[in-house]
C-alpha cells in the first residue's frame, strides 16, 4: 500500500472538510430564528437577561466572526458547549456513540450474513425463478419506507403478539443480556433490510461479471466442483465492486440512523441530533453534522485503498 | 432547398428507429410497465379522487372528535382524532407527496444537468470548481443536511420542493458531466464547432440530445427518492405541516394511534411503498430500453 497515496488523500480531505463547515455554519447561522426563541415567550426573562446569554455564548458576534472562533477552537479540539444541557458537546456526542455503533454495527454483520449468500446464489441460479424473486425483494427492500417498517414491526411484534419491547434501549434500571437483544432485535432489522437489499445486488452483479470470465471455465474443466468455484475461485474478485458499496455505506452507521433510532427511541447519536433540532443547539448540530461529513470522507477514502489493496492491477499514484 | 432536404429523410428514420426500439425494449420488461401502469393509476386517483369524495381533507366530523374512528360504510378507511376522513385525507396527500416528489426531482435534474454539463464542456477551472462543491455537498449526510434545513427555515411547500431539489443533484451532475467529457470529442462535436456553434448551442443543441437516456433514468430515479425524501421529513415533524396532508405526515399523526388504531397507520404507508417500487420498477426498465449494454 501506497503511504504517499493515503497521507495526500488525508491532506485532500483538509479542503474538503473547511468547505463543508463554511456550508453548514452558513446554513445555521443565517437562518432566521435561534437558539434563544424558547425564551422569547418567557415573562420572566428580561430582555437584559436575553442580552447576558447572547453575549455568553456568542451569539452577539458577527456570522463570520462567530465562524473563524467556532474553527479556531475546534482544531484545538474544542467542539464548544451545548446551549441545551450546558455540557461540552463533545461529551454530548461520546455519551451517545456506543448505542449507536452496538446499532450499527449489529445490522453490519446481520447484513453481510444475509447479503452474501443471497447475491451469491441469485448470481449462480441467473434467470431461475428464484433469481427473479431475489431481484424482486431487493427492489421491494430499497422501495420500503424505513419509518412505516419500523411502525408495522412494533404493530406486529410489540403490540400484537406482545414479544419484544415496542421501543428502548434496555429496561428501565439496565437489563440482562437477553433484554438488550430484545430491545435491538427490531431497530437492527429494520436497519439492515435496506442494507441487504442493495448490497446483495451488487454482490450478484459482481458475481455475473466474474462468473463469465475465462479463468472460471478453467476452473471448471480442471474438474472442480461448482461450490468450489464459486468460493475459490470467483468469490473474492466478485467481491471488489461490493467492498467498495460497503465501505461507502458503513459512514452512515457513524452518523447514526436518525429515523431508526427516533422511532425506537434509541439512545444514539441520531436521536441526539432531533433532540438537538429541537432546541436549536446550534454547537451541537455543528459537531453532529461535522462528525458525519468527517466520516463520509474517511469511508471515500477507506473504499479507494480497498479497492486497491483487492485488485492488484489497479495501482495508485 | 430539395437537394439538402435528401439527407434528412434517413437521419429521420433512424431517429424513429431509435425511439421505436427503445419503446420495444422497454415493453418487454414486464415489471416496468406495471410500474408506469400503476403509477399512471395513482397520478389519476390523486387528480380525480377528491371530486368523488363527500368529505373535504379538513372537514371534520364533530361526533367522532377524540379518538379515531373505525372503518365503516361512510368512512372506508376510518376517520383520524380529529374526525376527519381519512380516506381523503390519503387521496389528498398523495397530491402533496406526488407534486411535491415530481417538482423535487424537476429541479435536482435541472441543477444537475446545468452543473454537470458545465464542468464536462467547459473543463478546467470550471470544472474543478463544481466538481469540488459537488464533492462537498456530497460529503454532507443527505437526511441530516435536509433536517437541518427544514427545521431551521420551516419551509412552505414550494420552499420544500426547493430544499429537497436543491440537495439530491449531484448524483445526476457527476453522470451528466461524465457524459459530456465523452461526447465533446465526438465528430458530430467537432462538426458542429466548424459550423461556428459556440459553447450553448453545442452543449444544449448537439451534446445535450445525446445523454437524454442516462438524464431521464435519473430523473426517473430522483422521483422516487425525493418522495421517499419528503415522507421522511414529513414523518419527522419537519416537513408539510397539517393540516395540509402528506402521506409522511399521516403516519407521524397515526403512530401515536398505532396501538388502538392500526388501520390509519398502514394505508400512508403502503402508498409511499407501492409508488416508491414502481418508479423503481420504472426506472430500472428505462434504463434496460435506453442504454443497452450500459
Amino acid at each position: 500500500m501506497n503511504i504517499g497515496y493515503i497521507i495526500r488523500r488525508l491532506l485532500g480531505a483538509i479542503p474538503l472538510l473547511l468547505g463543508i463547515s463554511l456550508v453548514l455554519f452558513g446554513v445555521i447561522h443565517l437562518a432566521p430564528g435561534g437558539p434563544l426563541d424558547v425564551y422569547a415567550d418567557n415573562p420572566s426573562v428580561t430582555p437584559q437577561a436575553m442580552e447576558q446569554i447572547r453575549t455568553a455564548y456568542g451569539l452577539d458576534r458577527p456570522v463570520p466572526v462567530q465562524y473563524f472562533l467556532w474553527l479556531k477552537s475546534m482544531l484545538v479540539g474544542d467542539w464548544g458547549y451545548s446551549i441545551r444541557t450546558g455540557r461540552p458537546v463533545l461529551s454530548e456526542i461520546v455519551d451517545r456513540v456506543r448505542p449507536t455503533l452496538e446499532l450499527g454495527g449489529l445490522s453490519l454483520v446481520v447484513s453481510l450474513a444475509l447479503a452474501l449468500p443471497l447475491g451469491i446464489i441469485s448470481a449462480a441460479r441467473r434467470h431461475s425463478a428464484l433469481d427473479h424473486v431475489f431481484t424482486f425483494l431487493s427492489f421491494a427492500g430499497i422501495s420500503v419506507p424505513v419509518f412505516w417498517l419500523a411502525l408495522l414491526l412494533q404493530l406486529l411484534f410489540s403490540i400484537s403478539l406482545g414479544w419484544l419491547p415496542s421501543a428502548g434501549y434496555q429496561t428501565i434500571g439496565g437489563g440482562s443480556v437477553l433484554d438488550k437483544l430484545a430491545h435491538i432485535a427490531m431497530p437492527t432489522a429494520v436497519l439492515s433490510l435496506a442494507t441487504v437489499a442493495s448490497w446483495s445486488r451488487y454482490v450478484r452483479s459482481g458475481m455475473v461479471d466474474v462468473l463469465n470470465q475465462d479463468y472460471i471455465r478453467t476452473a471448471y474443466a480442471k474438474g472442480r466442483r461448482e461450490s468450489g468455484v464459486i468460493l475459490y475461485h470467483a468469490l473474492r474478485n466478485a467481491m471488489i465492486p461490493a467492498v467498495t458499496i460497503i465501505a461507502l455505506d458503513l459512514a452512515s452507521v457513524i452518523s447514526g440512523a436518525v429515523i431508526t433510532e427516533t422511532v425506537f427511541a434509541w439512545p444514539g447519536i441520531g436521536r441526539l441530533f432531533i433532540e438537538s433540532m429541537d432546541g436549536r443547539d446550534y454547537p451541537t448540530l455543528m459537531g453532529l453534522m461535522m462528525l458525519g461529513s468527517a466520516a463520509v470522507i474517511a469511508a471515500n477514502i477507506a473504499a479507494d485503498l480497498a479497492y486497491a489493496s483487492l485488485d492488484p492491477r489497479i495501482r495508485y499514484e | 432547398m430539395s437537394d439538402i432536404a435528401l439527407p434528412a429523410t434517413p437521419l429521420e428514420q433512424r431517429r424513429r428507429s431509435y425511439w421505436a426500439q427503445v419503446a420495444r425494449r422497454f415493453l418487454r420488461h414486464g415489471p416496468a410497465v406495471g410500474g408506469l401502469a400503476f403509477l399512471l393509476l395513482i397520478g389519476l386517483g390523486v387528480i380525480v379522487g377528491p371530486e368523488f369524495s363527500p368529505y373535504d381533507y379538513d372537514g371534520q366530523d364533530f361526533e367522532l372528535i377524540g379518538s379515531p374512528g373505525e372503518m365503516t360504510q361512510a368512512h372506508w378507511l376510518g376517520t383520524d382524532e380529529l374526525g376527519r376522513d381519512a380516506l381523503t385525507r390519503l387521496i389528498y396527500g398523495g397530491r402533496v407527496s406526488l407534486s411535491v416528489g415530481l417538482a423535487s426531482a424537476l429541479i435536482a435534474t435541472f441543477l444537475g444537468t446545468l452543473i454537470g454539463a458545465l464542468a464536462g464542456y467547459y473543463r478546467r477551472w470550471v470544472d474543478i470548481v463544481l466538481m469540488r462543491f459537488t464533492d462537498v455537498m456530497l460529503s454532507i449526510p443527505a437526511l441530516p443536511l435536509v433536517l437541518l434545513l427544514s427545521g431551521l427555515l420551516r419551509p412552505t411547500i414550494p420552499l420544500l420542493v426547493a430544499i429537497v431539489g436543491s440537495l439530491i443533484w449531484m448524483g445526476t451532475a457527476r453522470l451528466v458531466r461524465s457524459q459530456f467529457l465523452a461526447l465533446r470529442e465526438r465528430e458530430f462535436v467537432e462538426a458542429a464547432r466548424a459550423l461556428g456553434a459556440r459553447g450553448p448551442r453545442v452543449m444544449f443543441r448537439h451534446i445535450l440530445p445525446n445523454a437524454i437516456g442516462p438524464i431521464t433514468v435519473s430523473a426517473t430515479l430522483a422521483v422516487g427518492s425525493s418522495i421517499m425524501l419528503e415522507s421522511a421529513l414529513s414523518f419527522l415533524g419537519f416537513g408539510v405541516q397539517p393540516p395540509v396532508p402528506t402521506w409522511g405526515n399521516l403516519l407521524n399523526a397515526a403512530s401515536p394511534w398505532l396501538s388502538t388504531a392500526p388501520w390509519l397507520a398502514i394505508p400512508p404507508g403502503l402508498c409511499i411503498f407501492c409508488t416508491v417500487l414502481a418508479v423503481n420498477f420504472l426506472g430500472d426498465g428505462l434504463r434496460d430500453a435506453m442504454e443497452p449494454r450500459g
